[in-house]
């Protein structure tokens, strides 16, 4: 006989034990539970964060859905609602952040600013969407998303949840989840993985400036 | 003005045998100080004309002429008009004396100035930059100076129509060809100085408050990400046991450039980019904005969108001090519970605003000359049930569960003093300046829109602490609400907009310094136009920003606990603070 | 007396807990996931439980509710859409964070532009939903959207093209009856008046 996956859903009950026992696959249990309890982080960044906390208030009661218990720790947290402009100076702090909740862990991106930068995208402190460091799971978009919009975004990712399997679950994996390493502010925003190419810029900016001195010095003589 | 045509013959001025000139440029007022008659005619203004209330202080760059103008708005704390200071320095080395003796409050307006337009102040003890962190290159807000993603100079772009493809500008521009670093430049060897340079002014400031004791002082950072900051805000406190003996409180962790965007922004551009300053109050800042430029362009709204514009700002004031109210049990430790029913009434009046503007938050309804569309005899009434019936009767249960609430006055009262004198030298405004007993309104002092034709009382209390800031806004709420029956009782009809809602309007070249009374204190649009479409010049004098240079005064001597409650009382918006 | 605040407080949430009962009872069984039962729990007599529940009740948005923009287009009689925009790029230049790109559509012989657009796209990741491309349209071409429920796993359709935009007259007239009528209206109006003034001439 053929083995089965007792956890595939083809997987029939045997006629004599039908009525007898109650068969679920155990990634249905444990994302069910997993779902009702995404707890999010207690970290509004901007306007959005006013909406988010709207949507945990009165009308809207995120608690409905199991995430009213908002962390301010990362480590309790399952869920980084990124509410708001990303700043520059603001990204270490979050990429800290992010590396120091516990897996499994979300990303959702909040508004059009954490998206993709929004209305203020031109400016010189703003990063063009969170998702230039970190991975998102989820993107709502809206400026801002009003609360059911939000509420929207949290139910997308537990349909996203309900996908994934425990068996390739990159949690329980083995090997260090790898870090996000954080960028440091220099003269601009600097990612560390960037690094080589940022060195290159630089030196090569300097040369242009050294040939345009040159040149200009020529022209004084 | 009537100031300032009687000023020019002031012996006061006279003295200074015309080194002091009017700036006499079309549309600009005020005078033009040299740099080295400064500090000793400022003091004059203070001590002889009692102008003892230092406004704003920003930056304009007259790239053109070569010069950087920095200019003062000063006030009398009594009411009346400004006194215009101007001060020119030169682009290669620019400096000016520091007003940080004579106004304390000049703090971080002055450290602003350095952050973003490069003007050194000579004498600031702590001239550190504030929204930027230190190394960052060069200093925005100079013309010629491009951010990394630079597109054109100003708006409408170029590249948008007829040939318009649409593109990241990051791809564009990948390794940011405008940033400039320095020479042999080696990301790796990089170190940040902000860090130590925010430390040992801290340690500076600490060392002279408590010098005999011998415990250790702790260091500790509450924030940017802390449950308690309202925001991104970031205080960094020197402790001893649970005393604070020093604190410093760091920002920017939220600055979006609103002023750079703001200068290629057309006028109109900007006016949805005001709503997400304070981002709770989105309909003052529309007021305050359009006002502004309607004193530039000369422009008299209709009767009934002043009535319009005062409703809706008035239902702001409401839902600040509402929301406030609420967050402030939160930081006393009464765990979102009571800000849920705090929530509801402003879940009520936002109902309205989505209704009239088409969102809850960024309402984007005022125009220049009027507002962009009528309300309904519908919302009519619904304020008026919201303003006769339900706000009165919530405000009554705040105010019995609440005003004496033994948990309250215990945690509140004695907490966080500022003094008359001080809360006036550190140039704190709105319920702050209020609560230390002066009684300062600029609905009253120097009356805007249709203010002048409503009856209310400035609220206004004496001790200075956070209960007191408590029990101003509950006043004001209804005053808020008594200004807001009479605004609904006497609403003529008519048009709501003067003329026809353009996309292009015409900005004489000038000088405005437009302010009104947000919820959150004076809020001032200080604008420059040469004539084109867009400002030359724009400057938000925000209301948290300025409030927050007394922190640490208050905060002395405090709990920790304490910081909390009173940073909570000051109500700072960090969309406004780091803007 | 130490402690009596706490009572006191708590007594405020167990009214509120009452009242939601006392409502339900009221309401007979219509407070929820009915018309009148949202309408009931948003206005200001509310009592008791404020809660709408979302996603099984949605809180039925305002006629000027706006989101993102879109572009209307008319059904003309051959059964042909029409698009309404004539790519006169006002909305581009009006739109504060410029997110707006558009390229006239241009004649294949003679290289002239026509009064159509060839492309049309909106980057949702940098709109401020202002409502000014609505605003200022002269020919009612971009309205704003009532659409929020757009969540989404990845943001590379975020720039929304042209065909993504377009939404049809009724879509339009569904979600802003008031003011779809009234742009009809005035319309007509100016077309009979063209008519009249091109008569008289005649």
């Amino acid at each position: 006989m053929e083995k089965m996956n007792i956890n595939s859903p083809d997987n029939s009950i045997p006629v004599e034990l039908a009525g007898q026992v109650f068969i679920t696959p155990v990634d249905q249990i444990y994302n069910w539970s997993r779902r009702n309890s995404i707890w999010p982080m207690f970290f509004g960044l901007a306007c959005c964060a006013i909406e988010m906390i709207v949507t945990a208030a009165s009308r809207y009661d995120i608690s409905r859905f199991g995430s009213e218990v908002m962390r301010p720790s990362p480590r309790q947290a399952d869920l980084m609602i990124i509410s708001g402009t990303v700043t520059k100076k603001m990204v270490p702090q979050i990429v800290r952040l992010y590396n120091q909740m516990a897996e499994p862990k979300y990303v959702m991106a909040m508004g059009a600013c954490a998206s993709g930068g929004g209305p203020f995208k031109e400016g010189y402190s703003v990063v063009s969407g969170i998702d230039r460091y970190l991975p998102v799971d989820i993107y709502v978009p809206g400026c801002p998303p009003t609360p059911q919009a939000l509420l929207n975004g949290l139910i997308s990712l537990q349909k996203k949840i309900d996908k994934q399997m425990l068996k390739n679950a990159p949690w329980y994996k083995k090997g260090a989840i790898q870090e996000i390493p954080v960028p440091v502010l220099g003269p601009d925003l600097m990612d560390q993985r960037m690094y080589e190419k940022i060195k290159e810029h630089a030196s090569q900016q300097a040369r242009e400036s050294e040939q345009d001195q040159s040149a200009s010095s020529e022209v004084a003589a | 003005m009537s100031e300032q045509t009687t000023a020019a013959t002031d012996p006061l001025i006279a003295d200074y045998e015309g080194k002091i000139q009017r700036d006499n440029r079309t549309g600009f007022d005020g005078y033009v100080v040299p740099v080295e008659l400064l500090i000793s005619f400022v003091n004059r203004l203070k001590n002889e004309r009692g102008y003892d209330y230092l406004s704003s202080i920003t930056s304009v760059d007259y790239e053109q002429d070569g010069y950087f103008e920095v200019v003062y708005h000063l006030y009398r704390i009594l009411g009346g008009e400004s006194m215009t200071l101007k001060v020119r320095t030169g682009r290669e080395t620019p400096q000016v004396p520091s007003l940080y003796h004579i106004f304390p409050g000049a703090d971080l307006q002055e450290r602003e100035v350095w952050d973003l337009m490069g003007i050194k102040f000579e004498g600031h003890p702590d001239l550190r930059r504030v929204l930027l962190w230190e190394g960052f290159y060069g200093h925005p807000l100079q013309k010629d100076w491009k951010e990394p993603y630079f597109e054109e100079e100003i708006k409408p772009f170029k590249s948008r129509w007829p040939e318009g493809e649409p593109s990241y500008a990051e791809d564009k521009n990948p390794f940011a060809d405008n940033v400039q670093y320095p020479a042999d430049f080696d990301p790796t060897k990089w170190r940040e100085s902000s860090e130590s340079r925010l430390y040992s002014s801290l340690q500076q400031a600490g060392a002279s408050i408590l010098e005999s004791d011998e415990s250790d002082k702790i260091i500790i950072n509450l924030g940017p990400q802390h449950p308690s900051t309202h925001g991104v805000f970031r205080m960094v406190a020197n402790i001893e046991g649970e005393r604070i003996v020093g604190l410093k409180p760091a920002f920017g962790y939220l600055h979006r450039n609103h002023e750079k965007i703001g200068e290629r922004n057309t006028f109109i551009q900007n006016i949805p980019f005001t709503d997400r300053l304070d981002y709770i109050c989105s309909m003052s800042n529309n007021l305050g904005y359009v006002q502004a430029v309607e004193m530039l362009m000369g422009l008299q709204p209709p009767e009934r969108a002043e009535y319009i514009r005062v409703i809706m700002a008035e239902l702001t004031r409401v839902i600040n001090h509402v929301f406030w109210i609420g967050f402030l049990l939160n930081d006393l430790g009464a765990f979102f519970t009571p800000s849920l029913y705090a929530l509801e009434e402003r879940e009520l009046i936002l109902d309205v605003f989505e209704e009239v503007s088409g969102s809850r938050m960024m309402c984007n309804y005022m125009r220049f000359g009027g507002v962009v569309r009528d309300i309904s005899p519908e919302v009519l009434e619904k304020i008026r049930i919201l303003v006769n019936d339900r706000l009165p009767r919530k405000l009554e249960d705040f105010e019995r569960y609440l005003t004496n609430s033994e948990i309250i006055r215990a945690r509140c009262e004695g907490i966080g003093i500022l003094t008359q004198e001080e809360a006036i030298a550190y140039s704190a405004s709105g319920p702050v300046l209020r609560a230390s007993g002066v009684p300062y309104d600029i609905r009253r002092a120097e009356p805007y829109s249709i203010y002048d034709r409503f009856d209310f009382n400035v609220a206004y209390a004496t001790h200075g602490d956070v209960y007191d800031r408590y029990l101003v806004r509950v006043q004001e709420v209804k005053e808020s609400i008594k200004i807001l029956k009479q605004a609904i009782n006497d609403i003529p009809e008519g048009p709501y907009l003067a003329g026809k809602s353009q996309y292009q309007v015409r900005v004489p070249a000038g000088e405005a310094y437009g302010r009104i009374e947000s919820p959150k204190g004076e809020l001032g649009f200080y604008i420059v136009s040469n004539g084109k479409p867009n400002p030359w010049r724009y400057h938000v004098r925000a209301p948290s920003f300025i409030n927050l240079t007394g922190l640490e005064k208050m905060c002395l001597g405090e709990k920790v606990a304490d910081v909390v409650v009173i940073l909570g009382s000051i109500d700072i918006v960090l969309g406004e603070v780091d803007r | 007396m130490n402690g009596w605040e706490i009572i006191r407080g708590l007594g405020v949430t167990l009214g509120h807990f009452f009242d939601t009962y006392l409502e339900d009872i009221r309401w007979k069984g219509k407070r929820y996931r009915t018309k009148e039962g949202i309408e009931g729990r948003r206005n200001a007599s509310v009592r008791g439980a404020f809660t709408i529940q979302y996603p099984e009740e949605k809180l039925p948005v305002w006629e000027e509710f706006r989101y993102l923009p879109f572009l209307v287009y008319d059904i003309s009689a051959e059964g042909e859409r029409e698009i309404r925009c004539t790519a006169c790029g006002i909305c581009s230049k009006v739109c504060p964070p410029q997110c707006i790109w558009i390229t006239r559509k241009k004649d294949p012989e003679t290289g002239r532009p026509i009064t159509k657009p060839e492309v049309f796209a909106i980057d949702v990741d940098i709109c401020m939903n202002c409502g000014f491309c609505a605003e200022f349209c002269p020919f009612d071409a971009i309205k704003m959207d009532h659409e929020y429920e757009i969540a989404s796993r990845s943001r590379d359709g975020n720039i929304y093209q042209l065909e993504k935009l377009l939404k049809s007259k009724d879509y339009y007239h569904s979600i802003r009856p008031n003011n779809s009528s009234r742009e009809e209206k005035e319309k007509l109006e100016k077309e009979a008046e063209k008519l009249k003034k091109s008569e008289s001439t005649v």
